[in-house]
């Protein structure tokens, strides 16, 4: 067929676009623009939630594990360290640790249902709706974020527990963090899921990744005098940069010795220069973003 | 092979209209060279066996997949070029569920409107509308996953139209579902042709079901092998099916071969052979064919015949024999 015959085809249907006076309740779909993609991110967001909130075993399970490290784990382990924690409880110290590794699961997990929506079709429905993929991305990276802080307020409540004052400054400045963390650890997630087909290779890859994450974002001991190897490990792990703002804030409400706090939460060096909290922050939310961008573009390629 | 043809409503803007159409799969041709059009308000069928390269024709129509070659337009805009355009103004009901069994209907529904824009003021009526049309208004606060399959196959339905649709594309509609479902199911589809201002597009591989449609297009291999009306194809055949019952059933063969002229097999416990005009036969055959005849029917052509007389294959041998298995993982693995 002729290019102008196409034109003329098209023209022809917008000229004939009117209301149908026949057709009751016939909606009219306007044309693509930001109030629509808002819409679309707004929905795929409740969406999220509307599914958590469903889901009461995965509200309890994603607790166990950081219940377990912070109480059996934390007071098991604090016979073999009073003498090297400054006076301060292990629990207490393991409290970031806690808050970290809740997001950090939650946020993955959540994540991962963007496999589990391709294996039942339903990515489907909305890879071919009328919207760009990035609000699809985004939509969805907001309600693991979401999902992941709400679970990360439940141990948050339990500062009490493990000698964590609840002062609303502390629990401004944590929660803040835990949102920026939940979203950066989303995004990874749909970076990974948007190009791992099957959900059992999704979990063998993050079962994979998340220990290693973890137990090298200083959660569980003091960023301070580390073996080099250890120390660049430490450094490059993105995870790092969220959970020492954490602890640095946490220690700030604490009423420990000065040189207590410098042990414990010594803060994130590069090369001798201590980095402060906000270019930590940045950090990680340069790493959110980043993936973020990744993960639009694997969506988009794989059109 | 006269594959471009006019709709019942020539001269009105087309609906779908498709031009030397490929889509290859490294080494598979899935789609080779492909033209039809559907004109506006027209039920339009795909016919064929798995493989035959149906899907992939309606996900590029769709916007799923890019074409490799050809055009095809679809309301009116390109569905490379044009994708959102394309995608505000077609329904989809895919041969899988689609619904997230973890939200209600009316939850999947309001995504769906969500998604598609649909204006919040419509979205109430609109919603009743549609559920009402597919009988599930009364179930609407379920959640998905405590319904049938036939249930959720009408919930696809009245989501593919939350959005008020051009063209609504069905993949294999009554796929999976029990006999009674099926026919239900096109009650609904008959009844939307009728409520709203739609084209259906849509492929099937159950002969019985292409009779729905006001035009077939049949496929076979990645290409369309004619298009008509099922009166017309059925017509093209021309001869009736006999079967007969007799009391020696290889002499029966041999003496439908040297007196009549015609080949005739076995198929089912009877004898099988085709004959222009079979009712004028049968008292004919009766007087000459020398073996005694317990039974005997006679079947006007169906869409069966019209498949085997164009592709010289019963639809089930097609897909028993055809690589579709191997298309069809390529098409998966793509997705």
């Amino acid at each position: 067929m002729a290019v102008s015959e196409d034109q003329a085809l098209i023209d022809s249907r917008r000229a004939g676009e009117g209301p149908r006076a026949h057709a009751v309740a016939r909606v009219r779909v306007p044309e693509t623009g930001m109030a629509h993609e808002l819409r679309a991110v707004k929905v795929v967001w409740q969406r999220e939630l509307i599914r958590f909130g469903r889901d009461r075993m995965r509200i309890i399970t994603a607790l166990i594990q950081p219940v377990l490290f912070l109480f059996v784990l934390g007071t098991g382990l604090s016979q073999l360290t009073t003498g090297t924690t400054q006076g301060v409880n292990l629990r207490t110290f393991m409290f970031p640790g806690a808050l970290a590794m809740t997001v950090l699961f939650t946020s993955v997990f959540s994540a991962g249902s963007i496999v589990w929506d391709r294996e039942f079709g339903f990515l489907r429905e909305m890879l071919v709706a009328p919207i760009s993929r990035a609000s699809i991305v985004v939509g969805k990276a907001l309600g693991g974020a979401t999902v992941a802080t709400f679970q990360g307020v439940v141990i948050l409540a339990m500062a009490g527990l493990v000698g964590v004052p609840y002062s609303p400054t502390l629990i401004l400045a944590v929660l803040g963090e835990l949102m920026l963390l939940s979203f950066t650890l989303t995004a990874f997630g749909i970076m990974a899921a948007a190009r791992i087909k099957s959900f059992q290779a999704f979990m063998a890859l993050t079962q994979m990744l998340l220990m290693p994450l973890f137990f090298l974002s200083g959660a569980l001991f003091p960023l301070g005098n580390l073996p080099s190897w250890l120390r660049l490990l430490t450094r490059v792990n993105p995870l790092t940069y969220a959970v020492d703002p954490i602890r640095r804030s946490v220690f700030a409400h604490l009423d420990v010795s000065a040189h207590a706090r410098d042990v414990l939460a010594p803060g994130l060096t590069w090369g001798g220069w201590r980095v402060p909290i906000y270019l930590e922050l940045v950090v990680v939310a340069a790493f959110g973003i980043g993936m973020l961008m990744i993960g639009v573009a694997e969506f988009r390629r794989a059109e | 092979m006269s594959s471009v043809s006019v709709g019942p409503q020539g001269g009105s803007p087309r609906a779908i209209s498709v031009r030397g159409l490929v889509k290859r799969y490294d080494s598979v041709e899935a789609v080779r060279g492909v033209d039809f059009d559907v004109a506006p308000g027209e039920v339009f069928g795909f016919l064929g066996p798995n493989g035959a390269g149906k899907s992939t024709t309606i996900n590029v129509l769709c916007t799923l997949i890019r074409p490799t070659a050809g055009t095809a337009l679809v309301a009116g805009y390109d569905v490379a070029r044009q994708r959102d355009q394309v995608r505000r103004n077609i329904g989809l009901v895919f041969q899988d569920t689609t619904l997230d069994s973890y939200l209600t209907a009316e939850q999947n529904l309001r995504f769906h409107a969500e998604l598609y824009g649909v204006p919040r003021a419509s979205l109430p009526d609109r919603m009743r509308q549609v559920l009402e049309m597919v009988g599930l208004w009364e179930r609407r606060g379920s959640v998905v996953m405590t319904f049938s399959g036939g249930m959720k196959r009408r919930l696809e339905i009245a989501r593919g139209l939350m959005h008020s649709p051009r063209v609504l594309f069905l993949d294999e509609p009554t796929v999976g579902l029990d006999p009674q479902t099926r026919s239900s199911i096109w009650g609904y589809i008959q009844e939307l042709k009728r409520a709203e201002d739609i084209t259906i597009f849509l492929t099937t591989h159950y002969m019985d079901e292409a009779e729905y449609c006001d035009r077939i297009a049949i496929m076979d291999a990645g290409q369309i092998v004619v298009i008509d009306t099922p009166e017309a194809l059925k017509a093209s055949v021309g001869t009736d099916r006999v079967k007969i019952s007799t009391t020696d059933d290889p002499a029966a063969i041999a003496a439908l071969r040297d007196r009549f002229g015609m080949e005739a097999k076995m198929s089912e416990g009877a004898v099988m052979f085709s004959v222009p005009g079979g009712e004028q036969f049968v008292p004919r055959l009766f007087g000459e064919l020398g073996v005694p005849i317990t039974s005997v029917s006679v079947a006007r052509p169906s869409l069966d015949d019209v498949f085997m007389s164009y592709t010289g294959t019963t639809i089930r041998d097609a897909e028993a024999a055809s690589s579709s298995d191997f298309i069809r993982m390529a098409v998966r693995a793509r997705r």
